[in-house]
């Protein structure tokens, strides 16, 4: 199976928000809804201060508590990866999964009547390109690849910098990584 | 309001009169179809949203916008856009945009505009000039503009026999700089900013928050420093997104930016740090520059700007270390407290001391596409000088300095009876200025208008002329000096919506009227493009398919190693010691005065840019909007618990001469010290027919009635004023 991730750049990431509208326009997702967004985490007292940016998202977590919770089936892996899908035609909006999710990363409702959620835009991966938010990213902070091959760029960058991930303790094996 | 002849009209009505549904808005309902699977078609660009003109390629997808994507080939953004460019399709679909020609018109006693036809319009305005023209003379027109069609009204100026335009990028943007500079080199900095980022070693920005200002080739170019290790040394009195990415962050006391340079140019001569070299070969005014700084140590530096001695001297050692690969950034807005020319002045010299000027990793020489204009008759220069009778007190000032137009424009006996306004919403622009507006409104025989949006300025004006949005438009070809020469073509992907038209267009059919079509010698701006572009061994339909050029260059990048330059000042030297200020009667080597400081229980008004927004142009953006709502004012913990105010909260905020702003929202952040608040610019519009955005957060430029007029250059410095909170 492929394993795709995304590897972002903390030391990089500026906060400016473009990932958010280029998921936006790319994916037409309808107003008031987000696939993305992103935190500001500040420490410390003035002047000794740290602050850190994420872009955020569904973590495509290779242990999906999403996918294994729905009832209907309409969450699942597409193909065979850890890329996690909602087929809107078999979701209910039961809300199951939103429980389920520990990163908050399913929109409520999408007004179609289904739960929406990012894709890693895998309409734009079958086709070889980078999801709309990593090809947009203007300060290049965010990649995008698989884990499989060691070789990668997304599997060198994390054989060579100290990264961590969210909520790790989930047992869910989330496939966002943060480059700190 | 005491606006009598030209009462301030509100749009709300008309357009809510208008009651016309707006196009949906990229909700994409019905279809669950993979995005890009449906009849596509792509069009060139080039980004309006904000002025560093990035080329990008429009989406649409069976006939409805899709997305804007950077050129790959684009230099400005290499093709990437910013937050605000990929956002720029909310400009076109934005429903409250202007749709017809407006005119004031009185009825039942009261002023409104009705909605008139181009032709109207246009026999109103001729018919204006014509008379300003007979009564008062040709030279008593003029035009603020901001933007890229601005250029088309320039010409309609120029035609009708006037030079009296300006942009309020100079005087309440960048001038300072591009004096300084011009003062110190002999050429401005120009923009794109000529900064060889990409390959500094070491990058000093004083007060610029690239990352939060947006500009796209900056922010990607500081990011390939910090990406090779460069040192990194950010000052600012606020945590700025840049001063987190920061080897070194310099929390320093607002207004007291001057102390530090001159420390910084205090220890690099003391210590011997400087580029003995180039200060020798290329450079006047040592010994002078050399006894101006001596009393100005770090330790001096310490009282005045609250910076450890230490760590002024660490951050001149890292600077020395990497030159001449070190860029201490010009910044670019820095009109901030009215000694601003002398505080860029202060920057060139350090630049110069480092020896990076002209050299890798400091700045660039830049270079254009020599490209031909199309062949038409130039309009005879007027025979008076209008900048003598407007802003004679500035002699150096290479540039028309708006709010003096504006000024001009004011009271029965101003110069200027007639006013063309494009693309720039003064009330949010200019300090200070609406009673200024208003006096000119009452005052100008002419007042005319032209925006997409129904901006404030709107409603000061005789005529509004709506124009389409860059999306659907033709405009000059981007033709920048920058590092590598390129053309890039802006064309429309849409057709104009409602009745809006391409200032091209206006320009050219307000000179028709006035028997002036002979300056406007074509009937599609298309056919002047494709007669440009075949001079340069391309066409209009070459660039309609790639979007972009780029030419090799033919001038080097960076000086030789010990060329023989001659620099384009007087003494064809770079001008440590500047004759030309000592001659003018202002100082020739920067001088600090300290900043007015707040009584008590008022903070200094910081402001500065978000990255989802350009000033006030892009709130009612409606993708941009749903990023950035509204601004918040930040708040230090500690002033915040001493003011029981929680994140959150809705405060207004008054200033030291009583202002009091909109309402909100506090945000309690260490990012900002206790001493100063700040808040992001371009909101608190007060248009009603803004519908997304008026009367949501704060105005900062409503509260800067304390305006700081740098005496070299006429900047409007805005950052000497103070706020206090008022519960809201």
């Amino acid at each position: 199976m492929a394993q795709y991730a995304m590897v972002i750049d903390t030391k990089t990431c500026i906060g400016c928000g473009d990932c958010v509208v280029a998921c936006k326009t790319e994916n037409n997702v309808p107003a008031g809804l987000n696939r993305d967004w992103v935190v500001e985490a500040t420490r410390g007292t003035y002047p000794n201060l740290t602050t850190e940016f994420r872009s955020e998202r569904c973590n495509h977590c290779s242990h999906a508590t999403c996918v294994y919770t729905c009832p209907t089936g309409a969450s699942h892996y597409w193909r065979d990866s850890n890329i996690v899908l909602v087929d809107a035609s078999k979701c209910t909006g039961c809300k199951a999964c939103i429980a389920a999710c520990p990163y908050d990363a399913r929109l409520i409702m999408h007004p179609d009547g289904y739960i929406d959620k990012c894709t890693f835009c895998h309409h734009r991966v079958e086709q070889g390109l980078d999801p709309a938010c990593v090809s947009t990213c203007p300060t290049r902070c965010m990649h995008f690849g698989v884990l499989d091959d060691p070789n990668t760029p997304v599997s060198r960058l994390l054989q060579s910098r100290d990264y961590k991930v969210l909520l790790p303790e989930t047992g869910n094996q989330p496939n966002v990584y943060y480059l700190v | 309001m005491r606006l009598n002849r030209r009462e301030f009209i509100k749009l709300s009505g008309l357009l809510a009169a208008g009651g016309i549904v707006p196009p949906a808005l990229l909700s994409g309902c019905s279809s669950r179809r993979l995005p890009g699977t449906g009849k596509l078609t792509a069009t060139p660009t080039v980004c309006d949203i904000c002025f560093w003109k990035c080329a990008g390629t429009v989406h649409v997808e069976d006939g409805l916008p899709w997305k804007v994507v950077g050129n790959d080939d684009d230099p400005h953004s290499t093709g990437r856009l910013c937050t605000r460019g990929t956002g720029g399709l909310g400009a076109y679909e934005d429903r409250d945009r202007l749709r017809q020609p407006l005119l004031r018109v009185h009825q039942n006693g009261k002023q409104t505009f009705k909605p008139v036809s181009w032709d109207e319009a246009f026999g109103f305005i001729a018919g204006k000039m014509q008379t300003i023209a007979e009564k008062h003379g040709r030279d008593r027109l003029a035009l603020l503009a901001h933007g890229s069609g601005g250029s088309h009204f320039e010409r309609l100026l120029k035609a009708y026999g006037s030079h009296a335009y300006a942009h309020p990028s100079f005087a309440q943007c960048r001038g300072p700089r591009e004096v300084a500079f011009g003062l110190t080199y002999g050429e401005g900095v120009g923009s794109p900013d000529r900064t060889d980022m990409e390959h500094s070693r070491c990058v000093v920005l004083v007060g610029s928050h690239i990352g939060e200002n947006l500009h796209n080739g900056q922010v990607q170019t500081l990011i390939d420093a910090i990406n090779q290790d460069a040192t990194l040394i950010t000052v600012d009195p606020r945590f700025s997104v840049a001063a987190g990415k920061s080897k070194y962050w310099l929390p320093i006391k607002p207004g007291t930016d001057i102390a530090l340079l001159l420390a910084w140019i205090n220890v690099l001569i003391n210590e011997g740090l400087y580029d003995k070299d180039y200060v020798a070969r290329y450079t006047v005014g040592l010994d002078q520059l050399t006894q101006h700084v001596q009393p100005f140590n770090p330790e001096w530096a310490y009282l005045e700007t609250g910076l450890d001695p230490e760590l002024i001297r660490d951050t001149a050692y890292a600077m020395a270390a990497s030159a001449p690969a070190t860029l201490v950034h010009p910044g670019r807005h820095v009109t901030w407290y009215g000694d601003d020319t002398q505080r860029e002045r202060a920057i060139a010299i350090l630049n110069a001391l480092l020896g990076s000027w002209g050299r890798k990793g400091g700045f660039y020489i830049q270079e254009k596409v020599d490209l031909p204009a199309y062949p038409a008759p130039q309009p005879a220069k007027p025979e008076t000088d209008w900048k003598a009778v407007v802003q004679p007190e500035f002699p150096l000032a290479p540039t028309g300095i708006s709010q003096k137009i504006l000024q001009a424009c004011a009271g029965p006996e101003a110069y200027f009876k007639g006013l063309f306004v494009y693309g720039t919403n003064l009330p949010h622009t200019i300090p200070d200025i609406k009673a200024t507006l208003e006096a000119a409104a009452d005052n100008l025989d002419l007042f005319v208008v032209i925006d997409t949006l129904p901006a404030e300025i709107t409603g000061y004006a005789d005529v509004v002329l709506p124009e389409c949005t860059y999306l659907e438009r033709y405009d000059d070809l981007r033709n920048s000096p920058e590092r590598v020469p390129s053309l890039a073509l802006r064309m429309p992907a849409f057709e104009p919506s409602h009745d809006t038209r391409p200032a091209w267009w206006m320009a050219r059919q307000l000179a028709v009227r006035l028997e002036l079509g002979e300056y406007f010698p074509w009937d599609d701006y298309a056919d002047v493009l494709d007669w440009q572009l075949k001079q340069v061994g391309s066409s209009l339909e070459e660039m309609q398919a790639s979007g972009v050029k780029r030419y090799p260059r033919k001038t080097p990048l960076y000086f030789a190693d010990r060329q023989d330059i001659r620099f384009q000042t007087p003494s064809g030297k770079i001008e440590l010691y500047s004759r030309t200020l000592a001659e003018h009667g202002y100082d020739p080597l920067p001088v600090y005065t300290a900043p007015e400081k707040p009584a008590e229980n008022y903070y200094r008004l910081n402001y500065g840019r978000g990255p989802a927004h350009t000033f006030g142009r892009t709130t009612n953006n409606p993708l941009l909007f749903e990023l950035m709502p509204e601004n918040a004012v930040w708040v230090n913990p500690r002033v915040a618990s001493q003011w029981q105010l929680k994140n959150g909260d809705y405060v207004q905020l008054k200033n030291q001469d009583g202002v009091i702003s909109n309402r909100v929202r506090v945000r309690v952040t260490e990012r900002t010290g206790a001493n100063a608040v700040f808040m992001v610019h371009g909101f608190g519009h007060t248009a009603r027919g803004l519908r997304l955005t008026s009367g949501v957060g704060a105005d900062d430029a409503g509260l800067m009635t304390n305006v700081k007029l740098d005496p070299i250059m006429g900047g409007t410095g805005m950052r000497a004023n103070f706020v206090t909170f008022v519960k809201a």
